[in-house]
């Protein structure tokens, strides 16, 4: 029994060590594409903190869009064209191969890498990439996207970021709010910011250098800004009242934001230069959770000026509003892709809320989870992945659905209650 | 779901519709927009009230903490008491101010649990001003669905953590 016990507690502590987030398929595309990634050769180097072929088998696996095969199942491990055998490859059944080595030449690394198409005997790309120690996930994590985009026509987005805020009760009326920076994948987790006051709505600006969030460590909510690079940070609204749900303009000199000092939520545009306020909205109703289109002319936010929530489109030259949703009671919370074509929002149904996306150009509405508390839908930047949260027992967990529906996957979280996630834009 | 609210609103005793009332002053509806005529006879009814005092020991058996339905901002009547005593005390002690800080439970997105949570310090906010208490003295701040009282996805849970609580 102790010794079981002991054996959970190591468990538990290198799955803490390893990463906070981990992920897990859930479902995966019908017919997942056969790829096969050999580990790198290491040519005169010592043992390294990374396994590169590893960190790009679990980006292409995580993808649900290929079949990864296992590395006991290879009978050799190739690292260049010349032992590279398509036949045996063709038999065990791989459509593409990896292959790749690394060498050292005076402490500098130089990762190089290969992707063959197994069938027709061809070389697609190769590349080689200086690298050091300290950075060699990130390397995975490039080939990775260099590999998904020439086998799927998609840029990758592995080498993008996640925010997140955590949540953990310590006592009674004690509780602890971490604002989280990782890779996409949940690994390298670190606290930018840490509260024992709520922290929600992080925003990234485009260029990927700042978050602006909501924090209440003064006891009442004000928007703030963080230099990642430094720590940096300023308080750029504290009106009485709300403010809320902060968003970058494309050209990340305005920030769109929720003010109610006037009495009522509205949305208004912040000039970061200038810092002039200009109110957006006009109603009674709540309007509130602002997004940019990619063009930024428009604003999408959620109201209730109908009775319920749902999400609406204001033209920013003319202040037009269109209503965006119609079917169910409550949609909320919209994200659009980069391309403007999908919505993707929080949407209740049966008493549930779920993530959905609506096409704006036919109107169709898909129900892409199935779960019961699903909020906070974040999008990847190449469109391919919403990034969400939702409930697990009582404790917040991350969640991934492709566009599409096809492809899920999990990001439990070892530590308290995990919310709020925003994927970064590419960088 | 608005014109449910006004039906179930004017349904109950003129003092609550008042309080309930809408999110702000101004709504299309014009029937809510009626039933803000109505404000001159609440006050009276509540000057004769004599339900607690003036000092501090007078109010400290009052409820401080106010409970809404699901997606609703009316306060409640069982509410309205316990704030005409409150509101007793602040028109008695120009000086003393009370923080209103509004709730919602877990369901629906946070920013929109943000301003639901605000709209319900601003309900119990209209029944103390409507009582006498100057605006100055009173403060608004929402959490949203940031600090539950309870856990827990069910039904019990989320009553509990649709609140206000009322704090000097």
């Amino acid at each position: 029994m102790q010794r079981t016990l002991c054996f959970i507690f190591l468990f538990f502590f290198s799955v803490l060590a390893r990463a906070e987030l981990t992920v897990e398929i859930t479902q995966g595309v019908d017919q997942p594409t056969p790829v096969a990634v050999v580990p790198f050769a290491l040519n005169g180097v010592q043992a390294l903190p990374e396994d590169v072929a590893q960190v790009v088998s679990d980006d292409l696996y995580r993808s649900g869009m290929f079949k990864i095969m296992p590395r006991e199942n290879m009978l050799s491990f190739p690292s260049d064209r010349n032992s590279l055998f398509f036949r045996d490859w063709r038999i065990s059944g791989s459509d593409f191969i990896v292959i790749g080595q690394i060498k050292e030449t005076e402490g500098q690394l130089t990762v190089a890498f290969e992707l063959y198409d197994v069938l027709k005997e061809e070389r697609i790309l190769g590349e080689e990439i200086k690298a050091n120690r300290t950075n060699l996930r990130a390397v995975g994590h490039y080939i990775s996207d260099k590999v998904f985009e020439a086998l799927t026509g998609v840029r990758g987005a592995f080498s993008t970021r996640i925010v997140y805020v955590t949540a953990k009760q310590l006592a009674a009326s004690k509780h602890r709010y971490r604002l989280m920076l990782a890779d996409s994948d949940g690994h390298n987790p670190r606290t930018i910011l840490e509260s024992k006051e709520p922290i929600l709505s992080p925003a990234w600006s485009r260029d990927g250098t700042k978050l602006a969030y909501v924090s209440f460590e003064s006891g009442r909510p004000a928007v703030y800004i963080q230099y990642l690079a430094t720590g940096k940070r300023e308080k750029v609204q504290s009106f009485r009242g709300l403010n809320g749900a902060p968003a970058w303009s494309p050209d990340g000199k305005q920030l769109a934001l929720v003010l109610s000092k006037d009495g009522n939520p509205e949305i208004y545009v912040l000039d970061l230069q200038q810092r002039r306020l200009t109110r957006v909205t006009h109603h009674f109703g709540i309007d509130t959770e602002p997004s940019w289109s990619p063009d930024g002319q428009s604003l999408i936010f959620t109201s209730d000026r109908g009775g319920q929530p749902q999400i609406y489109s204001i033209y920013l030259p003319t202040r037009d509003v269109t209503r965006l949703t119609f079917e169910g009671q409550y949609n909320a919370r919209g994200r659009l892709t980069q391309d403007g074509r999908f919505l993707a929002m929080v949407h209740q149904s049966n008493g549930s809320f779920h993530i959905a996306v609506q096409d704006l150009r036919t109107g169709r509405v898909d129900l892409l989870t199935e779960t019961f508390m699903d909020e906070s839908p974040t999008i990847a930047p190449n469109g391919s992945i919403i990034l969400y949260a939702t409930q697990e027992g009582v404790r917040g967990v991350l969640s991934a659905v492709s566009l599409d529906g096809r492809v899920k996957f999990r990001l439990p979280s070892s530590d308290g209650d995990v919310r709020e996630p925003a994927w970064s834009p590419f960088q | 779901m608005r014109a449910m609210n006004i039906g179930k609103a004017t349904a109950l005793a003129l003092t609550v519709v008042w309080a309930a009332g809408c999110s702000t002053t101004n709504t299309t509806d014009t029937d809510t927009m009626g039933s803000d005529a109505t404000p001159t006879t609440t006050t009276q009814a509540v000057s004769d009230s004599s339900m607690s005092g003036t000092s501090m020991a007078d109010i400290k058996n009052l409820a401080t903490v106010f409970y809404f339905d699901f997606d609703q901002t009316q306060v409640k009547a069982e509410a309205v008491q316990a704030l005409r005593g409150h509101a007793k005390y602040l028109v008695a002690n120009p000086s003393a101010s009370v923080v209103l800080e509004g709730h919602a439970d877990e369901r629906g997105t946070r920013e929109y649990n943000m301003a639901l949570g605000e709209r319900r310090a601003q309900a119990i906010a209209r029944v103390l001003t409507v009582n006498g208490v100057s605006s100055s003295q009173i403060e608004l701040v929402s959490f949203g669905e940031e600090k539950p009282v309870v856990m827990g996805h069910n039904d019990s849970s989320w009553a509990q953590n649709r609140r206000v609580e009322l704090k000097y």
